[in-house]
Order: structure tokens, then sequence, then C-alpha cells
């Protein structure tokens, strides 16, 4: 898997930062949070975001626990020491018990958390308190700070020969994922359309295959399979590196692929990727889809994605500029986790000049389509 | 290690019920032999429900697989002698024990005796101790058996120990047994799975929700705004939502995957001891289960606690006492009814291991329903600052714990204060109680983590999420009291952290968010005495291990509390102990969760 990662890598070397800037300036409409939150924390750590660390500070918040301290037996002697080692150093006395502790801890980020807290009732926003993501403070804990200089396969008492204990963080795991395997009726006849993703590899680094199409009249229309290297950057979130093949109607494309795939805040799965083809082109794709569990087994996920290109194909039907997108709302029930049957909704529309090439081709420019399939997983 | 299949098929839903409660005949295969014959020797049976009784100095086990029946589906397991549990073993005091390990598996083996203190060669670890049994080989166990009470024995490798290979270990005192009791029984919890617990494991991987059916739906958040407000409804889920973490991720298997078995019976099966109205009983609770955290109690019985992980404590009643894998408590109780039922809920409350405690075979009590799963709470994830908060907040943001989390919030502050005042910033010079400085590894700020603490609490004396206020008197650990006080007099010479990090998204487990294959050994200088802190970054708890010496466990303030082999640390809490480095060798040390030590949170300690 590493030599084709390299040469992944080194195939795309060139346009590389070009693709990189592409996607980024994709992911800015749609996950700006999430990737502010990982990708930039530790510029805000300093930034300080004034209105939420300025916020009125409620001490009543803190101040009834405190009250409360005869509760702890241990808490009476400690009292002292802690009042007389306090003086010196606490800002804000008034604050009383909260603040000692918190003007101990890692420098900045105790203080954005007390921010946060403080607002209490109101907005409580735990984006401002960096337990998540961020960059590490320079003077972090180095983890490998108490090892002595040695390691898992020398030193004293070690076993002889290479290293025998491997836990599943060094074993590969793998899933095929079919997110869609579904008949789509539409007034103007049937298909069949597929969605799977597949992984191969470690917690941090796998192989990601996605393949995505469909086929009417005993036909394949449109297929799409990726080939990518996922490496993971942040808590929730992948970056993809690697290649696209496009099949059907029309002649074939291939397409070098780079993209982000994770969570978002409150959950939102979102997978962009932005392409370079041939001859200059480059397109951009966003999907993301949320699940809302009206029970623990009947989920209703909403879904979108959408399509844009760089310069016209016409060969493939396809415009310039925004060319596609698709609204759906399909409502499944999981029999077990991995196996669900669904009915549901979809909305696709064509716009600008894709709309175009398809009206001259005889097509709708939108339809809707009533979808019913299976999900599932192993 | 058995290779890793990356593919795996679903497995159908049994029915509901049976799966729950499993089979009345608790897993007999072909029949109960009657006799306590070496059941190993025909492999075709296998003993489920009891445990024999080996008793000596010389030991020979046998480690096959055998068929089993826990659900309805006949399955396979890895057993010692042909028994799950186990054979327990009855040893003294100071004798020196030999144990024969044949291992007749197709894959390699290990047997590890928790919380024994022994020299390292013989703990029994794969990779760290010694290179585990193969297949067709016997390995021999020698040791002196240098302390007493309760404790017990498992494998080491892979997922055997889900699979069938624990036992219960009772050692005799030198002198004698100190505690007094008429009735003597090994109450063992385990869990089990039908599917192949690496399967399992890759099904975390692909969903680690997958096996959670309490997951907040839409239907709680209109319950939650009709009665409290649209406004709090969001407020409620707003944390969650943006961390995109879950409130009721209190176990990574629930029900739905796991059995739960009393002594190797499923709940039908209904495991039961005898006694006589007005007799001393004591129970031997140890759990080893794989996965699952138990809430223990007899209802209508109070549970006098006389010693925790083998050693003898303060005696303390209580009602109920929540333990994690690893983890053993011995009880007294006083029984005068017919029956009693001994009802060990699951932390996640999704089901419940059962047995009954009967004048006479075949009598039953009733069985509780178990208790509504709550959701955690702010405290669980932002300790001290979610306790700090709890007079501020409204709104059953942090239902009926505002008393435990004042208290977390005041420990946590006070001691916090307290300790980091005298020691600024200088980490490696421990005073009389444990530093609260946090120290974030820097490599806790990668994909491995999915939160830190930032104001961790410290106080010792919440019994944890679920157990709160319920009415019931529950132990905590800072009931615990070890008789004898610390084994060593010394004050710590140094001080080490570790973090206990995860992201269960990934379904990854790490300590400082390195997982194992990562990491570098932690080095205790022989002889040296030190402090651990334990700093959970994680929104579950975690029973920790430290293999070859006893935790000594402290309090905030710095004061010796109990000694332990394994000490849970539950979800934005910092915990520290004592260790005296006196063994020479390389242990490991990890989470109990089985899950959770093979994803990698898990520490090579070297003693030189």
């Amino acid at each position: 898997m590493s030599a084709d990662m390299n040469e992944g890598e080194a195939m795309t070397k060139s346009k590389r930062v070009h693709v990189l800037a592409m996607a980024i300036a994709a992911l800015s409409v749609t996950v700006t949070p999430a990737w502010a939150q990982t990708g930039t924390g530790h510029v805000e750590h300093h930034g300080g975001r004034a209105p939420a660390v300025d916020a009125p500070r409620k001490t009543q918040g803190s101040m009834p626990a405190m009250g409360q301290g005869g509760m702890n037996h241990e808490a009476t002697p400690a009292t002292s020491d802690s009042h007389s080692g306090m003086k010196p150093d606490a800002p804000q006395p008034s604050t009383s018990g909260a603040m000692p502790g918190m003007n101990h801890g890692s420098p900045s980020a105790p203080q954005r958390g007390m921010s946060g807290l403080e607002q209490g009732t109101g907005t409580m926003d735990h984006g401002d308190m960096n337990m998540q993501g961020g960059a590490a403070p320079p003077n972090a804990r180095d983890p490998h700070a108490y090892s002595g200089g040695y390691t898992l396969d020398s030193g004293p008492h070690a076993l002889p020969g290479p290293r025998l204990l491997r836990l599943a963080d060094e074993h590969s795991f793998g899933a095929l994922r079919v997110e869609r395997l579904e008949r789509v009726h539409t007034r103007d006849g049937n298909a069949t359309a597929y969605d799977t993703q597949a992984w191969f590899g470690r917690n941090y680094e796998r192989l990601v295959l996605k393949a995505e199409g469909d086929a009417a009249r005993g036909k394949l229309q449109e297929a799409q399979t990726e080939v990518l290297w996922g490496h993971a950057v942040a808590t929730y979130w992948d970056t993809q590196l690697g290649v696209r093949y496009d099949s059907g109607v029309g002649p074939d494309r291939g397409w070098l692929a780079f993209g982000i795939q994770g969570l978002a805040p409150y959950w939102f799965e979102v997978d962009a990727t932005a392409y370079v083809g041939n001859s200059g082109r480059i397109a951009l794709s966003l999907e993301a889809e949320y699940e809302l569990l009206l029970t623990q087994k009947l989920i209703l996920q909403p879904r979108m994605e959408i399509n844009a290109y760089g310069r016209r194909d016409p060969a493939r039907d396809i415009g310039s500029g925004l060319s596609d997108a698709a609204v759906g709302l399909r409502l499944r029930y999981e029999i077990t986790r991995q196996f669900a049957p669904y009915v549901g909704v979809e909305w696709a529309s064509k716009f600008g000049e894709s709309a175009d090439l398809a009206r001259a081709g005889g097509e709708k420019r939108s339809e809707t389509r009533w979808v019913g399939g299976v999900r599932f997983w192993f | 290690m058995k290779r890793h299949s990356p593919f795996f098929l679903a497995v159908p839903d049994l029915p509901r019920r049976r799966f729950v409660q499993g089979l009345a005949a608790g897993g007999v295969v072909l029949g109960l032999s009657s006799v306590i014959a070496p059941a190993w020797a025909r492999t075709t049976d296998t003993v489920t429900g009891r445990a024999p009784v080996l008793t000596g100095t010389e030991f020979d086990l046998v480690i096959a697989q055998s068929p089993v029946n826990f659900t309805g589906k006949p399955r396979m397991a890895t057993t010692i002698n042909g028994s799950i549990p186990a054979p327990t073993l009855h040893w003294k005091e100071g004798d020196t024990v030999t144990i024969r390990v044949t291992n007749t598996l197709r894959e390699s083996t290990s047997i590890h005796w928790h919380g024994i203190i022994l020299p390292f060669r013989m703990d029994g670890v794969p990779g760290i101790s010694y290179a585990g049994i193969a297949p067709g080989e016997t390995f021999t166990y020698r040791f002196k058996v240098e302390q007493s009470g309760t404790y017990w024995y498992h494998s080491h490798s892979g997922m055997q120990e889900q699979t069938g290979m624990y036992g219960a270990i009772v050692v005799t005192p030198e002198g004698g047994e100190t505690i007094r009791a008429d009735r003597d029984y090994v109450v063992q919890l385990s869990d089990w799975t039908d599917e192949d617990p690496m399967h399992v494991f890759a099904k975390l991987k692909t969903q680690g929700d997958y096996s959670n059916y309490n997951r907040p739906t839409a239907a709680d958040f209109f319950r939650d705004a009709s009665r409290d407000g649209i406004q709090s409804a969001l407020d409620k889920r707003k944390m969650w939502n943006e961390m995109r973490m879950n409130p009721t991720d209190l176990a990574d298997l629930s029900a739905a995957t796991l059995t739960y078995l009393m002594n190797g019976a499923t709940p039908a099966g209904n495991w039961t001891g005898l006694f006589r109205p007005g007799e001393r009983v004591r129970l031997r609770f140890i759990n080893g289960a794989a996965n699952t955290f138990y809430d223990v109690r007899i209802p209508g019985l109070k549970l006098t606690v006389v010693q925790a992980d083998g050693q003898n404590v303060e005696p303390v009643t209580v009602d109920e006492f929540r333990f994690g894998p690893g983890e053993t408590y011995d009880a007294i109780v006083t029984p005068a009814d017919d029956a009693y039922t001994i009802f060990a809920q699951t932390m996640d409350r999704t089901g419940f291991a059962r047995g009954t405690l009967a004048v006479r075979p075949g009598l039953t009590a009733p069985v509780p329903e178990p208790d509504k799963p709550e959701w955690l709470t702010m405290t669980d994830m932002m300790g001290a600052m979610g306790g700090g908060m709890s007079g501020g907040m409204s709104g059953g943001m942090m239902p009926g714990a505002t008393r435990d989390m004042g208290h977390g919030g005041m420990a946590g502050m006070r001691h916090g204060g307290m300790a980091g005042m005298n020691h600024g910033g200088m980490a490696m010079a421990p005073g009389a109680s444990a530093s609260s400085q946090v120290r974030h590894a820097r490599t806790e700020y990668g994909p491995s983590t999915d939160m830190r603490v930032d104001m961790p609490r410290t106080n010792l004396d919440d019994p944890g999420i679920g157990l709160r206020n319920n009415g019931r008197r529950v132990h905590s650990l800072a009931d615990l009291s070890t008789l004898g006080g610390p084994l060593d007099p010394r004050g710590p010479e140094r001080e080490i952290e570790l973090h206990l990090t995860g992201n269960m998204e990934r379904y990854s487990w790490s300590l400082d968010g390195l997982e194992f294959g990562q990491s570098t050994p932690v080095h205790f200088r022989y002889g040296e005495r030190l402090r651990v802190i334990l700093h959970n970054d994680t929104m579950m708890t975690h029973p920790m291990h430290l293999h070859g010496m006893w935790s000594e466990l402290e309090s905030p303030g710095g004061r010796f509390q109990a000694r332990r082999h394994t000490i849970p640390v539950q979800p934005a809490q910092r915990i520290s102990f004592l260790v005296t480095a006196d063994a020479l060798g390389r242990w490991a040390w990890h989470c109990h969760l089985l899950f959770h030590m093979d994803a990698g949170m898990f520490r090579e300690v070297v003693v030189a």
C-alpha cells in the first residue's frame, strides 16, 4: 500500500498545491466550523474570541459547589494550604476556588474553558473550551519522557528477537459499506443506482474505495469509481488523495482526486473532493448526509450532493459551472445495525449549461425520483 | 496471535428474550456431567454454571476448544480444563505453587495470574513476560504465593479471555482465614458473545455505536422539549452534538451483543448459592468480564465489603457497588429469608447477570428491572468544570446530580488549587498530594483523541454515572481503606502523569494519544517509590491494571486510601496512586476492558 501511496503522491506532486487550494476553497463554504476547530485551533487559542471570553461572569455558577466544602472531609486541611499559596498568584480572588486550579493548568486553554463555563445556562459554546482538536502548545508533555531511553524491544529485560506483542492498532481492518443499493423510479423510467464505500487499513492510514453510479435499460449510464489513500488529519477528518475514473455513456474520463471526508459538528457526514483531469479539467463534488433517529431503528436520512465542473465536456453532457444537484430523504428501518431496507424520494436537477445539454438531448432538466433499496455493511 | 480477518458477516438477531436471558440450561452441552471428573478429558462436555475446585500446590491446566451453548446457538469456547469459569484454584499463602499449562489449541495461548505478585517471567503476558504457550506446548509456572485473598486468572492472548478463559483464585492467609464466614462462594461475573470477538471489534471500527440501542432520538427530544421547553432540550444536546459525542456511550457493547454470566450461568440459568438462615456468607465477587462494568446488589441484603482486590479493607456496609473488569470485591451478607437475587446490572442498563442465594435449590426471588439508563453529565465530560457549573445550570442538564457535582467541583478545585500552588510548574517535584497541573501530551492533539479535560475532578466519592442519588448507599473508592496502611511508608520521589485517551468514532484507544504500537515503555527505577497520576480524557470509565506491583491509591489530599491491582478511573477524573518499583522486569499496564486493551490502551513498564 505504501508503494501505491508514493506513486499517488508523485503523480500529483505538480498539481497538488493547486488541488489543495481548490479543495480548501470548496470546503470553506461548508465545513468551516469543523475545519477551523481542528485545523486552526491554535490560532484561536491566542486570539481569544473576545465576545465569548468577556461574557459577564456569573460566579453563582460555581459558588454553590464551593460552599459545600464540608462535604469532603479532606478539603479542610487543604484549604488553609491553598489559601496561603493562593494569594500571590490568583488574579481574581473574587471568583474563588475555581480560579487557582485554572491558573495552573495549561496556560490558555482553561481560561477559555472558564469563559465557556460561565456563560452557563445561555449559549454554552464548547468550541471555546478547546476540548477537541487544536495544536499542541509548545510546552506540551513529551509522551516518551518516561521511557528512560528504552523501547519495546530494547533495554533491560526485553525479550530477545523482534517484538512479539502487536495489538489491534498494528493490524489492518476493513469494511464494505453499501450506503445505497436502490431501484429508482421516475416518470421517464426506472434505473438501479449504487453507492458504496470500502476501506482497508489501520486507524489513521487506510485505502478507500468509492463506487457510485447507475444503470438503466440494462446499460451502465454513469459510473464513478475512486481509489484513495485516506489519511487522518484531525479527530473526525481524513484527507483523501487518489484517482477517480468515470465510465458509462460517453467517453471515459480520469481524474486525480483530493478530498476530505469526516464528521462535522452536529453529526453531519461530509465528503468533499476536488478533481483535476486531463487538459485542465477540474471538478468539485460535495456530499453531505445526516441521520435523524426517529427511534433506535427507524432512521430518516436527508442527503445532498452537488457537482461542479471547471470547463464544459459536451461529450458527457456536462457544462461548466454548477452542473447538478440532488437532495434526497430516505427512511430506513435497521433490522440490524448492519442491514436496513429503505424507501425515499430524491429531487435532482441540472443547472446552467448542463441543463441546456440535457434538454438538447431530450432529457428533463429536473426530476423527482422515488427510491427503494437496502443499506448494509460488513 | 490470531490473524485479524478484515471481513465478517452479519449475524442475524436472535429472539430477543432468549438472547438476553440465555438458556436455562446455561450453556451445558450434551448434558451436565454429574461427577466433578476431569471434564476436559472428554472434550465434548463443557461444564458451565459452576467451577470445579482444585486445591494443593501442583496443578495441571489444559486449554482447549470446547462446545458451549448460552443462547440457543452452539458455539465453540476456549476453556481451561473444560469448564466456564475455569477451575477455582485454592492456594495457601507461603506455598510455592506449580502449574503446568498445556495448550491443545491451534493458536498460542497464555495464562496471567491477575493481581498476584510474582517474578515477571511467571506473569503470563505473551511478548512481555515470555513468548506465550505455543500449540502443543506445556509451560510450567512456579512461584511462591506471598499474599492472600481473592484473585483470578485469565488468558492474556488475543480475545481468549472473552471466549471463556477465566477462573478464580482463592488464597488462604498463612495464619488461617481472618474473615469469619460460614459459607464462602466465588461469584465470578463475565460476558459472552456468540460472535467472534474480533469480528465484534472490527464492527466497532466501522461503527463505534453499533451496539448502542439507547442513542438519543427525535422522540427523546420531543419528550424533553414538551417537558422542559425547546430551549432546554436544545441546550441539553448542544455540546454533545457539537463535539460529536454521545451522552449514552456508557459501554462499547450492550446486551445486543453480549450475554451476561454469573459463574458461567446465564440469567435464566440462575446460579444458586445455598445458605442456612443467619449464616454469614462470604461472596467473592470477581469481574472477569471482557467489556462490562457491573453494578451489584442483593435486594433485601446489606453488603459489608471486607476486601477489595484481595486486600482486606475497613468493613463498609453498602447496598450496591460498581466494579469493572479486573476488580474484585469480597462482601459478607447475612441472609435471613428463603431466597435473594444477586443482581448485577450492567453500567449501560441493557442487561444483567443474575444468581440466587437460597436455602434450598430451585428457590428464586424477584428479579428487579434494570434502572433507566442515564445520560452522561457535564461532570463526566468536563470534570470539575462541569461540577462548578452545576449551580448555574438549570433545566435538567444534569439530572439530580447536583450534590455529587458540587463535590466534584469542590474537590477538584480545592485540591487542584492547593497542589498547583505548592508545586507551580515543577512537575518532577512531588509533594504531599498529586500535582494538579494538567499536562496533556503533545500527541493528544491529533486524530487519536476526541476530547481533553483541562479541569478534571479528583474526588473519589462519586460512585459514577447511573448510581448518583439512586436512593441506595453505593460504594465508592472513597469508602476504601486498606487495613495496615501502605506497604511502603516513603513518599514519592517523583511523579509521572499518563492520560487515558481515545476516539470513539474511530474506535481507537490509547494512552497519551499513542497506541501501544507507537509507544515507548514507562521506566520505573528499581527500588523507587513514585506517584502515578492517571487523568481520564475520555467519557468512559477505564479499569487500569498495573501488573507486578501494587497500585496504592491515594486521596486527592495525598492520604493512603487502598491497595489495588486494578483502579477504575471515571470520565474526566484524575486520580493518583503510589507504586514501589520493587519488581524487576517488564510488566504490562493497561485498561482491563479487553477491547480497549487490544486497541492499544496499553503500556509496557520496565523496572530496572
